[in-house]
């Protein structure tokens, strides 16, 4: 462990630290302009030259990447020092003048103006970019070309590399904002301003997500593009993150499940006339509900994308619902989140509010009164479906705005409504893989694709497969509370039947007469449970009860008549046909 | 005259096509009271016999409804029954009945507006078909007595 002085105070640092290091281990600030500490030392931009002393020897060198060797004596602001960076950051200002990083460095040192001339470049050459994509993302996209005064940042050829990801990291680390990002992959941005646009690589998925920890999203991470980068890992204190993590799946035995899988929102962008995507100002309910959040990248406030404040917002109902082209049901939670939206609306920004609804569903408990409440807060109910949004002008005032068109039923006219901000409520409709869920769990699905429960007042929460339970809007659209109380009710039938231990089993089951049963197996390969089996000795087909449901495919095809199904007996059917089928009055013609 | 109204036996499965023809009811559709429903565990209980029986004791047709193929609650009795089918309407044939008379459908549990059409639709074909005279067709030809041969002459 090598022991050294700077700037006259002993430190002591591990094998292989540089001077650099060993300085901010006692709290002393050395500039620097190239260095990260993430990236290999490189030694560019000279402004971290120290005065190192060794013996009687006393040399200029770069702290960042002279190790901190046993017994030198280092001096970070002697006027030797101070000489030597007041001439190389003058040599950088004839370089590029306007750059705050080195206009700040040139306040510091007490520099008025350069001797050599007034650079107009922009970029510094320290190199923090191009280390970034060798180094730390792998991608190898950019890199230095030419010589001399000519030397400059770039791809090969200067041409669109394909070797780059797009990762944006060069851009991160630039610390003179020389380097921009463009959009050309055309991504969409939604709000740019706001941030609620691209996701990072490695997020936690929302505010109150449980377990509240980051994850990687392997879709956007550089590591699972180039093989490097790692920088989440390199800078966790914890060593918390693992890249070779990867998904398992466990098979674990139980007796109940309860599905719960709640449902999708219907894509705007595909109803062209609403503009979503295509207009700025144009949200949905739930980027709204994001926006308006007190954790939002606005600190909860309610802004356009160009940071202002609306001054008039319409919330449009039943975008998608109740709506034979696209959904024909109602989707229940729309008409109070608006209605929230728009006392949000109100109370935060005192903006006009229309809301254009087909029918106001506020049935609930306090719903009604919420909406009062509302009326009496000023917010404009129009009656009638919007029916497109557009850009183009027809009137003064309508110039720079959303227009909203609508028919106001209860006016009897067509109205155009000029405002700024456009909240849509999108129909909740069934996950997009739900019928793939229904087959797994042996779920039926109504024809809108929600999960069938057993019975649409007496089991809400059964489904036709014993065990297996159904909870939220996965059944059919909800609110919380209705989604909190079917929830409970699940849960409690579930409870019931971890209590009890045991399950009753429906007593239709198969039997095989021993006696009349040939021994052709017949039952044995068409049950579908493995619940028949060869009795060997007694050369006999057996049923193990526990095992059969009760399906009456083995007694279909018994050709002997010895397997028989309790409470479904061929004799009981043959009984119902006859039974059906007797003389009632005259044969062809049924009674008047 | 009063129109032909046919009697037909229909076998439906208790988990889709029973409750997709409860749902039919509860939805107020309106379908032709034709049909007989005879109550199944599966359509893959649908033994050949039993659509022999309902014609022998006066039915005019038969309709077997299950889930549709890869719904079925027990996985895969719909599809013995789709592979019994054949069988059953060659045999019918074998029989002097039409096949048209025996039809196996698709009914989920959904699909009460479903189930309405297909009933709706085979009486249909079934009142075309006129009533099927089973029994006297089966019938021994008349023994021919002393007597009856004396009056023919």
């Amino acid at each position: 462990m090598p022991t050294l002085t700077i700037d006259g105070q002993t430190v002591e640092v591990e094998e292989g630290k540089t001077i650099l290091e060993a300085a901010e281990q006692l709290g002393i600030e050395i500039p620097t302009l190239c260095h990260h500490p993430l990236l290999e030392a490189y030694g560019a931009c000279r402004i971290c030259t120290v005065e190192m002393q060794r013996g009687k020897r006393v040399r200029m060198v770069t702290a960042c990447n002279h190790p901190a060797q046993e017994g030198i004596e280092v001096q970070t602001r002697s006027p030797r020092v101070l000489r030597h960076r007041r001439m190389i950051v003058e040599l950088e200002l004839g370089r590029c003048a306007d750059l705050p990083v080195l206009r700040k460095l040139a306040d510091d040192l007490g520099i008025d103006r350069s001797r050599f001339g007034t650079g107009e470049h922009e970029c510094i050459l320290c190199g923090l970019c191009v280390r970034t994509c060798w180094e730390l993302v792998g991608a190898r996209a950019i890199s230095f070309a030419n010589r001399g005064t000519d030397r400059e940042v770039t791809t090969p050829y200067h041409e669109f590399s394909d070797a780059c990801i797009g990762c944006g990291a060069c851009v991160a680390i630039c610390p003179t904002g020389v380097l921009k990002m463009e959009d050309i992959k055309g991504r969409k941005v939604i709000h740019s301003e706001l941030t609620l646009g691209p996701q990072r690589a490695i997020r936690i998925p929302f505010m109150q997500a449980v377990p509240n920890a980051p994850f990687i999203d392997p879709d956007e991470c550089a590591h699972f593009t180039t093989g490097e980068c790692k920088v989440c890992a390199k800078v966790c204190p914890r060593d918390a993150v693992d890249h070779q993590m990867e998904d398992q799946f466990e098979e674990i035995e139980v007796g109940t499940i309860l599905v719960a899988t709640g449902h999708d929102v219907i894509d705007c962008s595909e109803m062209l006339r609403y503009g979503y995507g295509l207009y700025d100002n144009v949200i949905t309910g739930l980027e709204f509900e994001k926006l308006s959040h007190a954790t939002s990248p606005t600190g909860g406030k309610i802004l356009m994308s160009n940071g202002e404040p609306p001054k008039s917002v319409a919330i449009l109902h039943c975008i998608g619902s109740r709506d034979e082209n696209y959904k024909e049901y109602c989707s229940r939670v729309c008409c109070m989140y608006s209605l929230k939206f728009a006392h949000l609306v109100r109370e935060k920004t005192g903006a006009e509010v229309y809301e254009l609804y087909i029918d106001m569903r506020s049935a609930g408990k306090g719903y009604e009164e919420f909406y009062k409440r509302n009326l009496e807060e000023d917010v404009v109910f129009i009656r009638g479906k919007g029916s497109e949004i557009t850009t183009w002008p027809e009137a003064p005032g309508e110039e720079g705005k959303l227009v909203v068109k609508c028919e106001d039923t209860l006016l009897g006219t067509v109205r155009r409504l000029p405002v700024d901000m456009v909240i849509l409520s999108p129909a909740l409709q069934a996950r997009a893989d739900a019928a793939k869920v229904a087959q797994t769990f042996g779920l039926g699905c109504s024809r809108d694709g929600f999960f069938l429960e057993q019975h649409p007042k007496l089991g809400p929460v059964q489904t036709a497969s014993d065990g297996i339970f159904i909870a939220g809007t996965c059944q059919g659209p909800k609110d919380i509370p209705d989604s909190v109380a079917q929830g409970a009710a699940a849960a409690a039938n579930i409870l019931s039947l971890v209590d009890r231990g045991s399950v009753v089993i429906e007593p239709i089951t198969s039997v095989v007469e021993e006696t009349t049963c040939g021994g052709c197996r017949l039952c044995i390969s068409v049950c579908p449970y493995d619940a028949a089996r060869f009795d060997e000795e007694k050369k006999v087909s057996v049923v193990d009860e526990a095992v059969c449901k009760g399906c009456g495919t083995c007694v279909a095809v018994c050709p002997s008549g010895a397997a028989q199904q309790r409470f479904f007996a061929d004799t009981e059917i043959m009984a119902e046909i006859d039974g059906l089928l007797a003389e009632i009055g005259d044969r062809h013609q049924f009674p008047a | 005259m009063a129109q032909f109204e046919p009697r037909i036996v229909a076998f439906l499965c208790r988990w889709c096509s029973y409750t997709g023809a409860d749902l039919a009811g509860t939805s107020r559709l309106k379908y032709p009271p034709n049909v007989l429903p005879i109550r199944v565990m599966c359509s893959g209980r649908v033994d050949p016999t039993f659509v022999v029986n309902a014609f022998r004791k006066g039915a005019d047709g038969v309709l077997i409804c299950g889930c549709h193929p890869g719904d079925c609650h027990y996985n895969e009795g719909n599809y013995n029954m789709m592979r019994r089918f054949p069988l059953v309407r060659k045999l019918l044939a074998q029989f002097g009945v039409e096949p048209e008379r025996v039809r196996l459908e698709w009914v989920s549990a959904s699909e009460g507006d479903r189930y309405a059409e297909v009933v709706a639709e085979f009486t249909d074909e079934i009142r075309k078909l006129g009533p099927l005279e089973w029994a006297p067709m089966m019938a021994p030809p008349p023994v021919q007595t002393a007597e009856s041969v004396v009056t023919a002459k």
